[in-house]
Formats: C-alpha cells, sequence, structure tokens
C-alpha cells in the first residue's frame, strides 16, 4: 500500500483534522506520504515529515495555494496519484470539497467519512445521520476516502522523521477566483478537536445570550458550539453549527443548553464521552441520551454552574 | 439560462431509521419518503432565479425507482418547468449518478447544475463535485449566497459558502455546478393549484442504457450494524450537584 495524505494546515502548522487522518492512514498500513501544498508553507511541511509514521512530505509551494480551491488541490493530486494505492483527506469542509472530484477524474467511488479501517479495502462509514454504520467494501484500484476525525485518535505529532521534498505545483487555470474569506476570530479551542464545548440552541433565544455561554466555556476553557436553530435565527456563524451536516465533535464533555436533541443534531455530538443537557422541557429528546439532565431555567442555572466552577 | 437541478427522493429527515436484524441495510418498507431536504432548496434557489428573470427553464431530474416520479412531481409542483427520470432498480451509488447526469446535461446543456450538497440517506457528500470534475466545471459547494450576473457576455456566478472556519466567496465562470447548503432560502411549500398543475407538465422516462452509462456500483455494503447504544437519562438537580458529579463521577473537570 502506499498512502497520500492531503494535509489541511495554515502553512505554519497542520490542522489537528490532518493529525487524525494520518492516523487513519497507519491503520491502512503501508508508505504514507503527506501532500503539503500551500504558500510560504515550509514550516508545515517539515511538521508534517515529524509526524510519527510519515515517510515523506510532498511540499508543494504556490502563491495561489493560499486560498486553496477544489480545482487546484485536484490539479495537483491528480498528477501525484499514479504512485499511490489510497488518497486521504479528512472529512472537513476542505476536504469534502476537494476529495470527490480526484475521485471521479481517477474514475473510482470515494467512501466518505470513514469512522473505522476494517482492512486495506474495507471501511466502516456512518449513514442516516449516524443511525446506523454500513461497512463498505471497495474494489476500485485506487481508493478516495475523507476521514471523520473523530473516529480515530491523532497520529503523534513527533518522532517521525521523514524527508521533505518539492514537488511541482501545476498553474492555477485561474477560473475559480477566490474573492476573499470572512473567518471567524476566536482565542477559544477549535471547536472540531476542543476537550470541552459548550453549545447552544434555540433556548437562548438571541445572540446577547450566547454571551452566558460565553462565560461558562472561559471557566472550562471550552469551544463553542450551537445548533441548527441558532445559526439560522442568526445568535451565532455558520461555523459553530454542530449537527449532520455540520461539525461533527467527541469531546470529553458536551454540554447542550436549550438544544432540544433533534436527530440531526445528535448525529453531530453523540460520540461525546460525558453529555449535559441543561433544558427547561423535561420531554426533550436530549435527555434521552445525556449522562447528566438538568430540566430547569437556562438563564438560571448558567450563571449557577459559571458561579460553581469559580 | 437553462437550470438543471438534480434531486433524490430519500426517507424523511424526521424519520429515525432501524437497522434490519439480518444486518443487510437499513429498513425503509412503509416508511415515509420525500425529497431531499438540500435538493428542496435546490429547487427553490432555480424558482428564485427563474423569477428574478435569470433562469428561463428549470429542469428537474432524478435516477432511481419508478417512484421517484413523485419526487419530481413535488419539484414541478414547486416550480420546475419539465422533469425527467433515469428509470433503473439498480443500486446507485455517487459515481454512476454523477455520469448519469453528465449524459443529462451534455443533451440539455444547461448553464447552471444547482443540486443539494448531501442526501441525508447515505450521507456521501459527493455527486455534485465528481459531476463537476467530469463536466470540467468550477465548482461551489456548501452555497449560503448565489449571485449571477453576466459582464462582457460572460454570466458569472459569485458565491458565498459555508467552510469550517466562516465564509468563503467565490466568482466562476458559467457553466458552473452548485451545491446547497442550508441557509441558502427557506423553500417555499407547494400550493395544491400548483400541485395540480404539475401533474400536467412533461415527465420524461429514460433508461440508463439510453445514456450509456454503466451504473454498477462500485463499492460493496458487507454490512450494516446500529452504533452502540448509548445509555442517557440521568439526571441532577442543581448546577451543585452537576458539578461534584462532572468532577468526582466523570473526572472529565478538574
Amino acid at each position: 500500500m502506499s498512502i497520500l495524505v492531503i494535509a489541511e494546515h495554515d502553512n505554519a502548522t497542520l490542522k489537528s483534522a490532518t493529525l487524525n487522518t494520518i492516523a487513519a492512514a497507519q491503520k491502512i498500513g503501508g508508505e504514507i506520504h503527506v501532500l503539503v501544498a500551500g504558500h510560504n508553507a515550509a514550516a508545515a511541511a517539515q511538521a508534517a515529515a515529524k509526524v510519527a509514521g510519515v515517510a515523506k512530505a510532498l511540499h508543494a509551494e504556490a502563491p495561489h495555494f493560499a486560498t486553496p480551491t477544489a480545482e487546484s488541490i485536484t490539479a495537483l493530486a491528480i498528477g501525484l496519484a499514479p504512485a499511490y494505492t489510497h488518497i486521504l483527506l479528512p472529512a472537513t469542509g476542505f476536504g469534502k470539497n476537494a476529495a470527490p472530484r480526484i475521485a471521479a477524474l481517477l474514475d473510482v467511488a470515494q467512501v466518505s467519512d470513514i469512522i473505522a479501517v476494517e482492512s486495506a479495502d474495507t471501511f466502516v462509514r456512518p449513514i442516516y445521520a449516524g443511525n446506523a454504520f454500513a461497512t463498505v467494501q471497495s474494489r476500485d484500484a485506487k481508493k478516495v476516502i475523507t476521514v471523520r476525525s473523530t473516529g480515530f485518535d491523532a497520529a503523534a505529532a513527533s518522532g517521525g522523521s521523514g524527508i521533505v521534498e518539492s514537488v511541482s505545483a501545476p498553474a492555477d487555470p485561474g477560473v475559480v477566483r477566490v474573492l476573499g474569506q470572512e473567518l471567524t476570530k476566536s482565542d477559544r479551542p477549535e471547536l472540531a478537536s476542543a476537550r470541552v464545548v459548550v453549545s447552544g440552541g434555540r433556548g437562548l433565544q438571541n445572540g446577547e445570550n450566547f454571551k452566558l455561554l460565553e462565560a461558562l466555556a472561559d471557566k472550562l476553557n471550552a469551544a463553542l458550539g450551537a445548533s441548527r436553530a441558532a445559526v439560522d435565527a442568526g445568535y451565532v456563524p455558520n461555523d459553530y453549527q454542530v449537527g449532520q451536516t455540520g461539525k461533527i465533535v467527541a469531546p470529553d464533555l458536551y454540554i447542550a443548553v436549550g438544544i432540544s436533541g433533534a436527530i440531526q443534531h445528535l448525529a453531530g455530538m453523540k460520540d461525546s464521552k460525558v453529555i449535559v443537557a441543561i433544558n427547561k422541557d423535561p420531554e426533550a429528546p436530549i435527555f434521552q441520551i445525556a449522562d447528566y439532565g438538568l430540566v430547569g431555567d437556562l438563564f438560571e442555572i448558567i450563571p449557577q454552574l459559571t458561579a460553581e466552577l469559580s | 439560462m437553462k437550470v438543471l437541478v438534480p434531486v433524490k427522493r430519500v426517507v424523511d429527515f424526521n424519520v429515525k431509521v432501524r437497522v434490519k436484524p439480518d444486518g443487510s441495510g437499513v429498513d425503509t418498507a412503509n416508511v415515509k419518503m420525500s425529497m431531499n431536504p438540500f435538493d428542496e432548496i435546490a429547487v427553490e434557489e432555480a424558482v428564485r432565479l427563474k423569477e428574478k428573470g435569470i433562469a428561463t427553464e428549470i429542469v428537474a431530474v432524478s435516477c432511481g425507482i419508478a417512484a421517484c416520479q413523485e419526487t419530481l412531481r413535488t419539484a414541478l409542483a414547486l416550480g420546475a418547468d419539465r422533469a425527467i427520470l433515469v428509470e433503473t432498480d439498480a443500486e446507485l451509488q455517487p459515481l454512476a449518478v454523477a455520469k448519469l447526469l453528465k449524459a443529462i446535461a451534455a443533451k440539455e446543456t444547461p448553464q447552471l447544475v444547482i443540486m443539494g450538497k448531501q442526501a441525508i440517506d447515505d450521507d456521501a457528500n459527493q455527486t455534485g463535485q465528481m459531476l463537476a470534475a467530469l463536466l470540467n466545471w468550477p465548482q461551489a459547494t456548501f452555497a449560503s449566497k448565489i449571485d449571477i450576473a453576466s459582464a462582457d457576455g460572460q454570466a458569472r456566478a459569485t458565491v458565498k459558502r459555508e467552510i469550517d472556519g466562516g465564509l468563503e466567496t467565490l466568482s466562476m465562470p458559467l457553466p458552473a455546478v452548485i451545491t446547497t447548503d442550508l441557509r441558502l432560502n427557506e423553500p417555499r411549500y407547494a400550493t395544491l393549484p400548483n400541485i395540480m398543475k404539475a401533474k400536467k407538465k412533461p415527465l420524461e422516462v429514460i433508461k440508463p442504457d439510453a445514456l450509456g452509462v454503466d451504473v454498477a456500483p462500485r463499492l460493496t455494503t458487507l454490512k450494516v450494524a446500529e452504533p452502540p447504544r448509548r445509555k442517557g437519562g440521568g439526571r441532577v438537580a442543581d448546577a451543585k450537584e452537576l458539578v461534584a458529579k462532572l468532577r468526582n463521577e466523570a473526572k472529565v473537570i478538574s
């Protein structure tokens, strides 16, 4: 087996999802190369080479990789693909955007969002919002796979002794232009990889009230998440959304505040180690999966909780 | 401008599916089926483009069993002009669907294909991107806002899309493939008069063979299992008890 992991990074460091993806590659077995396509990305390439189990980091350097598109990543990956039996990407927005383009051009199936590796050609993946797990086998000569981070413990970021190799980057065809990005600025841990998540739903009633959750999150050094209802209503930006088609998280502690627990939300957090639910409706479905449920008024309980933690 | 909208018939989003005891799949017998919610959003967006005078014809297309005609009639009731069913009982996977849609696009020559980002049954999130690749068209996935305008005789799409860290805005020439995300729009309901009118709109049925596409699945499902069941149902009386339990019992906070 020879595996190409396409890294998600910020040119300086690897995103944590890349480490989970490398871990999945280790489960498949074989020589692992990590592709770092970036702009002034030498540090990220070196970080990739240091990850345990990585034989080589391939560094593709070009200005247009500062804001990569599915098209530019695909053009690069297709050129390198002949040498690999498996191409892995994290099942993040970045990976989900590019992977199917790569698979289609290679005329192979893609296996999305794997949570386990059974063998080099057999994988487990969630379907129906995680209400069923399908074990699927691919007989295609090449496998294109996206990896769900919560399915694999991150590979160790150091201990590897891979080499860094430069690879040439195809020129940007210039068809798609990235006009800009609006990124949420936060000092909090990243939602997808935080140890503790405090998440708010419709029960918060407005964006101002999310400040209550911020105070609690500060005490716990937690990331902030939200249900679809809270995002749709404009309480918080879209990147806070936890759920079937938003972020999938599995923190040590997930505190769901004013969230009813729709199937689609549960899909995004039901693998959390410990789930706390705070809701004034004792019939809310969230209580069925909560380890600790507290029925009551969140506007009283959250300040009490924050005070108890001081 | 012709717009092609692929739509999929899926288990309704409110249904909590059950795995068959023999592990061969999910039990969909007698279960409510609906148009994939993200495809409803795609149909709505196409209809809005028509109402703005940008789209001139909306063609809805679905691939699958005969019952998919119901889903197409819904698309027609919501405002699509014509529908095409690529009828087959075979198991269809994203790569095959993308190839079927590519063949349809070759016949219909739309300027825009707009479809849901993922189907809520297989949660694959692949078909739109695969179609774009096969057509060698640009793509904008997870769209939350779409603007179509012409500059120097070339139609372009400016798309705001949801990314992990926030939002990104892309500009691309048409023809292009756009996949929809939750916040692109809120779909309308089909009115009874429109449901009646939809029965008279053209719905063409064709076979995959006629399109020259081999739809054989590439992935074999070996088994389908239930995820580990979570216990839940625990209660605490107040914030004090919660903190104590999290600290001493669950040991997730210090």
